[in-house]
């Protein structure tokens, strides 16, 4: 069982991002499972989103996760969310944020020693999509750190997922799924 | 002609979407709806699939939830396929039509995304609006994921539409674990969902200008207690075999087997956690651990058919098991569960009584995580052990403050 937890604002798409990689996933005949805590949250309010990858069916229906993956997509989340929370000894931590990965460690100490991966998905999805939606882009960095698809694979599934947006947006966005997917370290 | 809808034969979806696509696949001709948190979803899909083409039917908006059943119960008197969808403040609006609908005799389905009562206010699931309509004289069917939700909501037409039943049929899921969660569905083409059900085929329908019906009589001390008890005993005689043949026949079409009681590992069980919903398939991963990790003899007890209840069934299921655990995610202000209250009733008819206890855990949404349900699998095995209960009755779970507990101690 693969476990991602994802820490977002409502409104910064951490539900899209989590149902489309879902989407992504099942069609290579994988179970999944995508769900989030928002209760009454309104746009902007801290958030968390929340993948299960299994190769059986999944059953599991409890909140509580260790995760594998925490990926964080508003830069201000690292400090003010609990984001080591329930962490494994392996977890990966992949994080929106325009710092160097030093000074990130250095600005928020409790990522000591833990496998930290930095990408700007805010400056990414500005520049590509026009917008601060890092939820894509997030994809591609994910992509990359965690081996789990080939790119061209992977963007060519998303285009399938994103086939009901404008041909505009479809381009914004695998542009910007890319660039995350070479930029992240 | 309605569009036809090209499905993937796995899909993503929510438990909501899941539900929708049941209402499109029936062909639902009226929906009256006042949506609510968190079933909105689902009529707000069937007005979308409406809208574009795929269904041909009505969608009604109405101001209240009470208006909402009282348009449903006007529709499908009038000979319609009726269905509408709705959660905890609505639903409780809903009650006195509730009792209407099914004292009427009409094959409504209403899809209950289950969610906690206020006060304090709370969008949440918990099955506090599913235990208060469990008097109403509906059927209910409960789901433990949202592929049953899915299922549960095709066959709930061919269930409540029957002519030797026709009473209206609640089909539960669970409020966000469920209906905001996406997992792997797999559909039923359309033609396929369609042909299992077939055309609504109206009883004594309103509609019907060559013979006049009647509904909504008013009978006092001379007739009402024999409605009542019609319906009871059809509900108690009939709808049993005709939930089985349905489920029967679904299994023909979709390969997935239902049965009115979902018994997991209870061959050998010595222990046993009795519970609704999401929880059902928690439970059946814990009780997997366990028997791995220690060895104890666990097995779960899905209620599939909460009204009406399944007795003899639970009764055979139940009768070698030494210690039961009845999980109820609703406060019963002022006694034990309503599962606990239900099982008793059934287990002191068998020839070993086991050790009872009742846990009241998940209020609003509070997470319930396998670690827990081992650990009552762990407890419920002391009682196995000692050959009685040892502990309290009832106890609250994950709740914050000192154990939280009562009676019997």
């Amino acid at each position: 069982m693969l476990e991602i937890r994802w820490h977002s604002r409502a409104g910064q798409g951490a539900v899209t991002g989590a149902k489309g990689l879902a989407d992504v996933i099942a069609t290579t005949g994988k179970y999944v499972q995508a769900f989030a805590f928002y209760g009454s949250a309104k746009r902007g309010a801290a958030m968390t989103a929340y993948n299960r990858v299994d190769d059986e069916d999944i059953i599991n229906h409890e909140k509580f996760m260790n995760p594998d993956f925490v990926l964080v997509i508003d830069p201000a989340l690292t400090y003010t969310d609990d984001i080591t929370l329930n962490e494994k000894d392996d977890t990966k931590y992949i994080i929106t944020t325009h710092l160097s990965k030093d000074d990130l460690i250095k600005s928020q100490p409790k990522l000591e020693g833990k496998d930290v991966y930095v990408v700007d998905c805010m400056r990414i999805s500005q520049e590509k999509i026009g917008k601060a939606i890092p939820n894509t882009p997030m994809l591609g960095a994910l992509m990359k750190i965690s081996g789990m698809y080939d790119i061209d694979f992977f963007k060519e599934k998303m285009l399938e997922v994103l086939s009901k947006f404008p041909q505009k947006i479809i381009d914004a966005n695998m542009a910007a799924i890319e660039t995350a997917y070479n930029e992240v370290e | 002609m309605t569009e036809k809808m090209e499905l993937k034969s796995v899909e993503v979806w929510d438990g909501n979407l899941a539900a929708a696509h049941s209402l499109r696949q029936a062909q639902v001709d009226v929906v009256s709806a006042y949506p609510i948190t968190p079933s909105t979803p689902i009529v707000e899909n069937y007005a979308k699939f409406l809208a574009n083409g795929y269904v041909e039917g009505e969608y009604m908006m109405v101001e209240s939830e009470h208006a909402a059943m009282s348009g449903c119960i006007g529709a499908s008197a009038a000979g319609g396929r009726v269905a509408t969808a709705t959660s905890s403040q609505g639903f409780a609006l809903m009650v006195e039509t509730l009792y209407q609908a099914s004292g009427m005799r009409l094959p409504i389905v209403l899809h209950v995304v289950n969610r906690a009562m206020a006060a304090p206010l709370n969008v949440n699931g918990d099955h506090s609006d599913m235990y208060l309509g469990r008097d109403s004289g509906w059927i209910q069917l409960d789901s433990f994921r949202q592929q049953e939700a899915y299922d549960l909501g095709l066959m709930a037409f061919k269930i409540g539409e029957d002519h030797g039943v026709r009473l209206p049929v609640m089909v539960h899921q669970d409020g966000f674990i469920s209906s905001h969660t996406a997992q792997n569905i797999f559909p039923l083409s359309d033609e396929v969902a369609y042909s299992f059900l077939g055309d609504h085929q109206p009883f004594n329908a309103m509609l019907d200008f060559e013979k006049p019906a009647t509904y909504g009589a008013q009978t006092e001390e001379n007739w009402h207690f024999e409605h009542k008890a019609q319906q009871h005993h059809d509900l108690m005689t009939k709808v049993f075999s005709k939930v089985e043949e349905v489920f029967a026949e679904y299994e023909k079409i979709s390969g997935r087997k239902y049965r009115i009681v979902e018994d997991f590992m209870m061959e050998d069980a010595e222990v046993a956690i009795i519970a609704m919903g999401t929880t059902v398939n928690s439970a059946r991963l814990a009780a997997k651990i366990i028997r791995e990790k220690e060895g104890i003899k666990a097995g779960v007890v899905g209620i599939r058919l909460l009204r009406p209840f399944p007795f003899e069934q639970i009764k055979e299921v139940l009768k070698d098991v030494k210690a039961i655990g009845t999980l109820d995610r609703s406060s019963p202000n002022g006694t034990v569960g309503m599962l606990h209250n239900e099982i008793s009733g059934v287990v002191i008819e068998n020839e070993k009584v086991p050790a009872m206890k009742n846990y009241i855990y998940g209020l609003g949404g509070r997470d319930i995580t396998i670690q827990m349900l081992q650990d009552i699998f762990k407890e419920l095995d002391v009682s196995a052990k000692a050959g009685k209960r040892v502990g309290p009755i009832q106890k609250f779970i994950n709740v914050r403050g000192p154990e939280l507990s009562f009676l019997g101690k």
